[in-house]
């Protein structure tokens, strides 16, 4: 396992000349990925991947080269080119690897055995299961545009000449649908999803019927009139705006200008029901990990509390030219150097189920997908407006499905505008969890 | 890169088990790219990837693996994965015979990107970064980014084919951040295209700043967008991206196929207004899009996809074109050799039209005038798409005048297209863009000249 990876990145950092600082990042992944249409394998993949990406230090310059193979003579070339790129970085004083700063890793275990011994036929079993269910869920759901089995176990592992020399494992797997559902010339979709650290955890069910009740109830919808509306985000939906969130709280983006909170520490941002944290310790989230991407603890960090701006992440070089301290939160894959960003977000969930919380509104919307997060948000000014799907609430029932809208706000707006958050935290193949959450005053732009 | 003979025996192998088709698609992709951001540059990075992907198709199943590992011992290992994936019935040997075939795209590449010095590429991050800043004090932020790769690519299949490509791409991009008293606004600019590095023979990278410095600028003074239904006229060159979702993916063949496209079943019929004509072009010579063979060793194509109006054909890959009984449109596609091949997009564009674009926009009353769009995203089962606005102004009795904040733009593809109204005579090509699907990104092209959409909704925040 994830000794060899770590003999193989101990090799690269003995290749060290001296004043030279030298990170080996090792990794290696055995995927699965199964579509099924019609009862049957439409396509099976399997195969493993493995790479290294190799950052070189010297004299306060940085160069990078990274590999889609193990091989030692590829891995000598790897470390040429990075040494050889970083003689035209600009120096920086506040260039540098990580150092071991004392906190220990998490003791969790994120690998599950029973994910490698688990059949490719029982997994196509798993995702023809859902598939059926999709279609027997409704009379109304006409087809599937997707149902998908995918697995993952990737190990890596990180060894620096500062002293850094870690290795984790782990597994993943999730099933996910897209169902049609039509009445006459009217098609809509919906989505479900099931994840887990191994097949037993996955409830193909569930995300059968979530699929199937999002795609029927979508049918006959209208584009709604424009105004503003009380909106209610679904907890897909909200998981991807935090994903936006989190990046305005990237030390990086704060350092270069390009936060909107970055002379905001201490001050109320938000309303006083949010608290955000970032904590990849959480077994519970699909990006849990107990080691960063320079190979430093991952911990839980406190971002926002109760409204208030607590916090901005960190990786090594940020935090040093930041004059503080790491908080663990490198991103990275083999092929790049480590960039900061949140690695598990999440909002403390409030105390309100979500029929409570439709129950108390008399106009809004309940916006149940969004589209276009590229192309319409700019997370450096703030403004967003994507596209979006839902139901509307009328007096605090679910009313008529609209589609072909915009909601727009900025993020300073909406994070302030927030009236409540749902109890119903949810963990989702992304590295966002979900929770309901509803917003007042955003403009939707329909007819 | 591998010996037919080599070839030959890896798909006879292949299809041991019973498989009626398999291919090997191998890859060596080298890549290089610079990144200044803050005044520094902060590094160079260079990157290797090599490997195979093997399919085999047994009836509706296709099974695939992938290898880094290119000897004989790696593929046989790599084909009998797939093999056992698509889990054939029967057995039997099949004798494959390998005949290459030669492609070309056209025109050569000048200047191997390998071949220019890492100081050359590195001038040009603070040659931009120095001219960007200096546009305008309110400018607070650069970032400057330069890539380049080779890509060789092998196709051989159990029909015999044997393919080969090699393809070089150039980029290069530069974003700023305004700062004024309205907050911070961004502004980006960027040039790809199939060719080396010749590409800074072709642009001015002096006046790819200052634009790119431009648009934070303009944006500072940007208000708020309207919401609600208007007309919409979109500029030359800036706005292809809008058939790439309105109408693009909802032709690519596997979607229609499942019945996940409002255009399936709509060959013959008029789809779109009267002078709307539509292309897909992989052979668009230099285009970000352009190949010279697809990803499964078809050769590039021009397809018309949507002629004055009427739907004519959608895009093809080997196997939906295969079920058909007919060619592979030159579409199939994939990022790279740990990924199975799908319908994709190369370059895909709207022809031009008579119309003089100022007159187009002199005879709009009341509208948005998107000079430069983003990226956008479409549900092909529905036909709604979006698509973002990065530089826009309002249309006041015919003319352009306010900046507009950044926004989504949102309609239903069939009924946009048969609102095209407008139609002018000054078609451009865009600044290359990545399409995704399915978790996959390839390079496309577009283009469009200015046109006008009668009506679209408008996502912005003010009455």
């Amino acid at each position: 396992m994830s000794d060899e990876l770590l003999a193989v990145a101990d090799r690269v950092v003995a290749m060290a000349r001296p004043g030279e600082q030298v990170e080996a990042v090792v990794v290696r992944g055995t995927d699965t990925e199964i579509k099924v249409y019609g009862g049957e394998v439409e396509s099976l993949s399997s195969a493993q991947a493995q790479g290294v990406g190799i950052r070189v230090v010297i004299d306060g310059r940085q160069g990078f080269a990274y590999a889609g193979s193990l091989d030692e003579s590829v891995i000598a070339e790897t470390l040429a080119d990075a040494r050889d790129n970083a003689g035209f970085a600009t120096f920086d004083e506040f260039a540098g690897l990580a150092e071991p700063d004392g906190v220990a890793a998490p003791m969790i275990e994120l690998y599950r055995s029973a994910l490698e011994t688990f059949s490719p036929e029982a997994k196509v079993a798993l995702a023809i299961e859902m598939e059926r269910a999709v279609l027997a869920a409704d009379p109304r759901i006409s087809g599937i545009e997707s149902a998908e089995y995918m697995d993952s176990i990737s190990e890596s592992a990180v060894v620096t000449t500062t002293g850094i020399r870690s290795a984790g494992r782990e597994s993943n797997c999730y099933v996910a649908t897209y169902a049609m559902a039509s009445d006459g010339d009217d098609t809509q979709t919906g989505f479900g999803f099931s994840v887990g650290r191994e097949p037993s955890q996955l409830d193909p069910e569930r995300a059968a019927a979530e699929a199937a009740q999002r795609a029927t109830r979508m049918l006959g919808a209208v584009q709604p009139s424009s105004g503003r509306l009380t909106v209610v985000l679904d907890p897909w939906v909200t998981a991807q705006f935090l994903g936006l969130i989190g990046y305005t709280l990237n030390g990086d983006a704060v350092l270069k200008g390009r936060s909107l909170f970055a002379d905001r520490m201490g001050e109320v941002v938000a309303s006083p029901l949010l608290t955000l944290v970032d904590d990849p310790t959480d077994t519970r989230a699909f990006t849990a990990t107990d080691a960063d991407g320079e190979g430093l603890a991952a911990r839980r960090n406190l971002l926002i509390e109760n409204g208030v701006l607590r916090k901005f992440v960190h990786n090594a070089q940020s935090a040093r030219r930041a004059g503080t301290v790491s908080t663990g939160n490198a991103v990275r894959g083999f092929k790049s150097t480590p960039d900061v960003g949140c690695l598990a977000v999440s909002l403390l969930p409030g105390t309100s189920d979500p029929a409570a919380l439709l129950a108390g509104i008399t106009d809004g919307v309940l916006v149940q997908e969004v589209s276009g997060l590229h192309s319409g948000v700019n997370p450096v000014s703030g403004d967003f407006s994507t596209g979006a799907e839902g139901i509307r609430i009328r007096n605090g029932e679910l009313a008529e499905p609209v589609r072909e809208f915009t909601i727009a706000s900025t993020l300073q707006k909406m994070l302030r505008d927030v009236q409540a958050v749902g109890s119903d935290l949810q963990f989702l193949p992304m590295s966002s969890a979900g929770v309901t959450l509803v917003v007042d005053d955003l403009t939707i732009s329909g007819s | 890169m591998i010996d037919a003979s080599v070839l030959e025996r890896v798909l006879g192998s292949a299809l041991r088990t019973g498989g009626e088709f398999a291919e090997v698609f191998a890859e060596d992709r080298r890549s290089s790219s610079a990144l200044l951001d803050d005044g520094r540059v902060e590094e160079l990075t260079s990157g290797r990837d090599r490997g195979a992907g093997i399919r085999v198709v047994v009836g509706d199943t296709t099974g695939f693996a992938h290898t880094a590992d290119l000897s004989e011992a790696g593929l046989l290992a790599a084909a009998e994965a797939a093999a056992a994936a698509a889990r054939g019935g029967g057995g039997g040997v099949r004798t494959i015979a390998l005949t290459r075939q030669q492609a070309s795209r056209g025109y050569e590449i000048e200047i191997a990107p390998v071949e220019v010095p890492k100081a050359r590429k590195v001038e040009l991050l603070t040659r931009a970064d120095e001219i960007a800043r200096s546009t305008d004090g309110a400018i607070s932020q650069v970032s400057v980014n330069y890539g380049d790769s080779l890509r060789r690519i092998l196709v051989a299949n159990s029909d015999g084919l044997f393919a080969e490509d090699e393809t070089v791409r150039t980029f290069f991009a530069v974003s700023c951040v305004a700062t004024g008293d309205s907050g911070m606004q961004t502004g980006r600019e960027s040039i790809g295209h199939t060719i080396g590095f010749e590409l800074f023979d072709r642009y001015d990278i002096d006046e790819l700043a200052r634009r790119a410095a431009g648009r934070a600028i303009t944006k500072l003074a940007a208000r708020p967008a309207p919401s609600g239904q208007m007309p919409v006229v979109i500029g030359s060159g800036g706005g292809g991206v809008l058939f790439h979702e309105a109408c693009g993916h909802g032709l690519e063949a596997d979607l229609v196929s499942k019945g996940a496209s409002v255009f399936g079943g709509r060959v013959g019929q008029q789809v779109a207004s009267k002078g709307v004509t539509v292309v897909d072009d992989g052979t668009m010579s230099r285009e970000w899009g352009n190949i010279a063979i697809d990803d499964e060793g078809n050769r590039a194509q021009r397809n018309v996809l949507i002629e004055e109006g009427i739907l004519t054909d959608y895009m093809w890959d080997q196997l939906r074109a295969r079920k058909e009984g007919r060619a592979s449109s030159g579409n199939g596609r994939r990022q790279s050799y740990q990924h199975l091949p799908m319908v994709r997009m190369t370059n895909t564009y709207l022809l031009a039209g008579t119309e003089e674009p100022e007159a187009i926009i002199a005879s709009t009353e009341k509208g948005v005038y998107v000079k430069h769009l983003g990226g956008g995203q479409v549900n092909t089962a529905t036909g709604d798409f979006v698509f973002g606005m990065t530089e826009a102004y309002l249309i006041e009795n015919g003319e352009v005048t306010e900046p507009l904040r950044e926004g989504n733009l949102i309609g239903n593809g069939p009924e946009v297209l048969q609102r095209i109204d407008a139609l002018g005579n000054d078609f451009a090509m865009g600044p290359p863009g990545t399409c995704g699907k399915d978790g996959q990104g390839v390079p496309v092209g577009d283009g469009v000249p200015t046109l006008r959409v009668s009506s679209l909704t408008i996502g912005g925040t003010a009455a």
